[in-house]
Order: C-alpha cells, then sequence, then structure tokens
C-alpha cells in the first residue's frame, strides 16, 4: 500500500534518512522504532508532506508522492506528535474547520463527526473548549480528527507522548478499533516498547538506517536465548570477572550487565547458569533477573546501544 | 477551495473574539496613542502649508487607523509562527487544501479584523473633530479593509520565514514600525526630506493613509493638493493586493520551515 523506495534525507552533512526502503502493507498496524534522533521523524515529515522529499520515492496505491502530493495528502490522516487543535476553539469546532480543509461539510460532516465522537467516546464534550480537557481527551479529539475524511491510512508521531499509562492503553485501544472496524492502516512512530509490541510489524531504525523489519515476535527471535540481567554497583568489574569465565554474550550497561544466554553457553538452563554466576560472584551483584528477550533487547542486539538516551553502553562478544 | 478559505478565515476571526484581551488591546491602544499624541504634539504641530487650520489630532486620526491596522497584522501573524511550530496550520498544510487557499483565507482574516476595528474607530471621528457622514465612513472602512489584507501580506511573507516569534518581534521592529511611519501617519510627507518622500512612495500604507485623509479631512484642504488621487490610492491597494497574496502563496509553497 504504502512503498518507500531509496528515501534519503540530509540536513547540511548530516544524513538523516539513508536509503531507506520499506513496505507498508495494506489494513497493518506498522512500527516505526528507533531512539530520538534516529530519523522517525524526519520519515515522518516527509511522508506526511510537511517537508519535500530529497532522493528516493513514496508511492501510496502506486501513485508517487513527488508526482501528485495533493492526492497522499487526501487518503492520509495525520496526527502529530504535538497538539494541532486549537485550543480556543471547541471540539466540534475543531472537527468542523478540519471537515472544511477536506471538502467535507453539511449534514455530511455532522454525521462522520458525531459518528466518530461517540465512537471515541467524547460525544458529550463536543461544545467545550479543547483547553478544557485531559491531554488523553485531547488526544483523542486529535485522532477523531485525522479520521474525518475516512483516510485510507493514518499517520502518528509518537502519538502517546506525554499521556500517562492509563491513557496511552487507552489511546491504543482506541487505535485498535479504528484499524478493525474502519479497515484504515496505521503507521505509528514510537520509542517506546509497549507501544511497539502492539505493532503487526516493526522497522527498526537507528542514525537514518534501516536495522531490521518483522513482527515483533520474529525480531524477537533474533535474540538467541534467554536474557539475564545483572545489576550491580560495579559493573565494569563484573564484566571482567564473568568474561573470564563464561561464555555468554555480555553488553555492559550503565549499572548492569545484560547476558544472553543460549544452549552454547555451556549450561543446560538458564537457571543454572544463573545459579553458577551467583555462587561465583554473589557479592558483586545487587539483583538478577532471567527473561524472555524483549524489543529494547532485540535493538541493543542489532545495534549495540538502547532506544533511550542516556544509556551508554558497549557491547562486547567474549 | 471556497469552503477551505471561508474555514481559515472563520477561524481567524473566531479567534480573536475569543480572546478578549486581544479585543481590548486593538481598540484600546491605538486610541490611547492618539489621545496622547495629541495632547503632546499638538500644540508644537504646525503644518507647512499655508493656511492650515488642521490641528494635530485631526492630522493623526487617519494615522492612528493605520496603527490599528499594523496591529492587527502582527497579531494574526504571530499565530502563524506558533501554529506552524506547534499546532493548527501544521495540519493545515498536510490537507489538500490549495496553498492559495491558505493564504487568502490569512489575509481576509486580517482584512475583516481591520475592517471590524476600523468600523468602531471611526465612530468617534466627530469627538477628534472630523465630521462623518455615511459615505465617508463607509470609503473609509473599504479602505482600512484593503490596507488591512495588505498589511498582513506584509507581515505574513516577514512571518513565514521566521522561526520564533523573538525573530519576527525583531524583523517587525525593523520593518513594519518604520513602515506605518513612513506612511505619511505620523507627518506629512511634504515635511520630509527627498529621499524618504521616495520610500514613502512605494510603501502601500502610504496610499491607505492618503486616502483615509483625502476622506477624512475638509475638500480642497490645501494639504490634500499634492498627494495622490483617491483612484491612484484604490488602484495601488489592489495591485499590491494580488501581488502580496500571489507571493504569500509562492513563500508557503516553496519554504516549509519547521521546527
Amino acid at each position: 500500500m504504502l512503498k518507500v523506495q531509496n528515501l534519503t534525507h540530509r540536513f547540511g552533512d548530516r544524513v538523516a534518512l539513508r536509503q531507506l526502503s520499506f513496505e507498508v502493507k495494506s489494513g497493518e498496524i506498522f512500527g516505526l522504532l528507533g531512539p530520538n534522533g534516529s530519523g522517525k521523524t524526519t520519515l515522518f515529515r516527509v511522508l506526511s508532506t510537511l517537508m519535500p522529499m530529497e532522493e528516493g520515492e513514496v508511492f501510496l496505491d502506486n501513485e508517487a508522492l513527488s508526482k501528485s502530493p495533493a492526492l497522499f495528502r487526501q487518503k492520509m490522516g495525520v496526527v502529530f506528535q504535538s497538539a494541532s487543535l486549537d485550543k480556543k476553539l471547541t471540539v466540534g469546532e475543531n472537527l468542523m474547520h478540519q471537515g472544511h480543509l477536506y471538502g467535507l461539510s453539511g449534514a455530511t460532516l455532522k454525521r462522520r463527526s458525531e459518528q466518530l465522537l461517540s465512537k471515541f467516546r467524547i460525544n458529550d464534550r463536543i461544545g467545550e473548549k479543547v483547553e478544557r480537557l485531559s491531554g488523553g481527551l485531547q488526544r483523542r479529539v486529535e485522532i477523531a480528527k485525522a479520521m474525518l475524511h475516512q483516510p485510507k491510512i493514518l499517520l502518528l508521531d509518537e502519538p502517546s507522548t506525554g499521556l500517562d499509562p492509563g491513557a496511552r492503553r487507552e489511546l491504543w485501544n482506541f487505535l485498535h478499533q479504528v484499524n478493525q472496524e474502519e479497515g484504515v492502516t496505521i503507521l505509528v512512530t514510537t520509542h517506546l516498547m509497549d507501544e511497539a509490541e502492539r505493532c503487526n510489524r516493526l522497522l527498526l531504525i537507528d542514525q537514518g538506517n534501516k536495522i531490521d523489519l518483522g513482527t515483533p515476535t520474529e525480531l524477537k527471535a533474533k535474540v538467541s536465548g534467554t536474557v539475564i540481567t545483572l545489576e550491580s554497583d560495579k559493573a565494569n568489574d563484573l564484566h571482567e570477572h564473568l568474561k573470564g569465565r563464561f561464555d555468554v554474550g555480555i553488553i555492559v550497561m550503565q549499572d548492569s550487565l545484560r547476558l544472553e544466554w543460549n544452549h552454547t553457553s555451556g549450561t543446560r538452563t538458564p537457571s543454572e547458569f544463573l545459579g553458577q554466576v551467583l555462587e561465583g560472584f554473589g557479592s558483586e551483584i545487587r539483583s538478577a533477573s532471567i527473561a524472555q528477550p524483549n524489543l529494547e533487547d532485540v535493538f541493543i542486539h542489532l545495534t549495540g546501544h538502547a532506544i533511550f538516551e542516556g544509556d551508554t553502553m558497549k557491547k562486547e562478544r567474549i | 477551495m471556497m469552503l477551505a478559505i471561508y474555514t481559515l478565515w472563520r477561524r481567524e476571526v473566531v479567534r480573536f473574539f475569543r480572546q478578549p484581551g486581544r479585543v481590548v488591546g486593538a481598540l484600546a491602544t491605538p486610541l490611547f496613542l492618539w489621545f496622547f499624541a495629541q495632547s503632546g504634539f499638538g500644540s508644537s504641530f504646525r503644518l507647512m502649508t499655508v493656511n492650515s487650520d488642521i490641528s494635530y489630532g485631526q492630522y493623526f486620526f487617519p494615522g492612528t487607523l493605520m496603527l490599528m491596522i499594523l496591529f492587527t497584522a502582527i497579531f494574526s501573524n504571530i499565530s502563524v509562527i506558533q501554529d506552524r511550530n506547534e499546532g493548527f496550520l501544521q495540519a493545515v498544510l498536510v490537507s489538500p487544501v490549495s496553498r492559495y487557499a491558505i493564504v487568502i483565507g490569512k489575509l481576509m482574516g486580517g482584512m475583516t479584523l481591520a475592517l471590524i476595528q476600523g468600523a468602531l474607530i471611526l465612530l468617534i471621528a466627530p469627538w477628534a473633530g472630523i465630521p462623518l457622514t455615511w459615505t465617508t465612513y463607509f470609503e473609509s472602512v473599504m479602505v482600512l479593509a484593503a490596507v488591512g489584507f495588505v498589511v498582513t501580506g506584509i507581515g505574513f511573507m516577514v512571518a513565514w520565514p521566521s522561526t520564533s516569534v523573538q525573530g519576527f518581534h525583531a524583523v517587525m521592529n525593523l520593518f513594519l514600525m518604520p513602515m506605518w511611519l513612513m506612511s505619511g501617519a505620523a507627518f506629512p510627507a511634504e515635511s520630509a526630506s527627498v529621499w524618504m518622500r521616495w520610500i514613502m512612495q512605494v510603501n502601500p500604507m502610504y496610499y491607505g493613509n492618503v486616502f483615509l485623509q483625502r476622506t477624512l479631512y475638509p475638500v480642497n484642504h490645501p494639504i490634500l493638493e499634492r498627494l495622490p488621487s483617491s483612484m491612484v490610492c484604490w488602484i495601488l491597494l489592489a495591485v499590491s493586493a494580488v501581488v502580496l497574496s500571489v507571493g504569500c502563496s509562492i513563500l508557503v509553497k516553496r519554504y516549509r520551515a519547521i521546527i
């Protein structure tokens, strides 16, 4: 449905997107997962036509973006990271303006607005000024607004920024609902693991490069085995001690170590392995956990660094 | 296209009335300035023309209306910067609406606000010693609307590439305020030096001001003798309006600044 081919974007000397290619299938929820500054927002802005395309091409239903940006705009619904609602206007007025911009008016516009507002359970707030709504409700209005003209694809840039976990969960339930009921394809950028887990497929992106693409399950299968996290006040010392004794991949983080255990590591189970580690170096370890790999582990495994900023790590294979 | 222009225009006007501070500021500021300027300069102001019987209060009245338009243009263009970086305008830019409609909606908004405020401020003209008839009232309001459109357009050209409100203010102080000063609003063109008169003649606000002077001052007053005719003022304002709306649309298309 949406096909991106060799998309490259530069800001002066810095390359924000490098030869990026991928395809979003009709009806899926497609996630762009990467740390801040990875190029997600640049990609979002090029796709939403907010920024002109430099190199490469994007196709939506076989129509090229470079040839017909107006057609793209008609078929897309866009939800920005920052609110695009006019806070001085009411919920209803915001929807009315949006409808007019997409050529909807009169009874059609009214019917569609009411339909969406009741779907998002905000129909009782239609006459209220947006500035009086909570962050979670504003986001819902924002999505209702983007869905007004029945777009084929909905683009969302970090939609849960500034929302508490409850509101975030609720937002995702609504996204799944419109995906199912309206059949809209969804493309969402995120740096949050729990959001990424809820996508059908994910593109991992780092420093403008495509790292990997697949379903969350496929991606997690890239990390062989089990992830053992050891928290320690002296992570570097512990790293030195462990690498002399065990044959496992170790990633050093600020005050913890991540070990990727698998069957080649010389022990039968991860708990047996952990038992040996604790026996030898228990005094240096504050806490230990065993878990199946999550998407963060996948990202670390593939890029050598975490999605969140501030986690300075180095990856080493011993 | 018409629906989009209408909706953008309507939002501009509704927003104005939803912010009471803006309404009060837009009306009170020029009036205060007029009051203080005529009280202060009044006695030292003498027109160079012979037989002048125009007081500074009368002279400065059209200038006050011009100042009101300048404020309108400034405020409605500050929202361009805010909206573009964090709001409504982003959504407008990704919609299929033509860029020309975006500009016209905005400039018509500026025009309407100038029209409403002008219509109100003009009502006090008789207290400033300027008699009003229905015709002069109507003509003045029309020309204020036209100047509102043009000056909002000039402000738009400055605001669109600005990335911050502060940056816009700096350019505005450097550019829009002098434009007002050189419109003949505060002092007559005749008393200015030759080079300044040249600058004044390429300033669209000058023609708005001249038109108002022609309409509001007594007929055949000597001060009006060497000024461009009302017809010339209208033509030049219309040309400026067309040039600016096309210029703004090109700017919106070409220059997609995003923070």
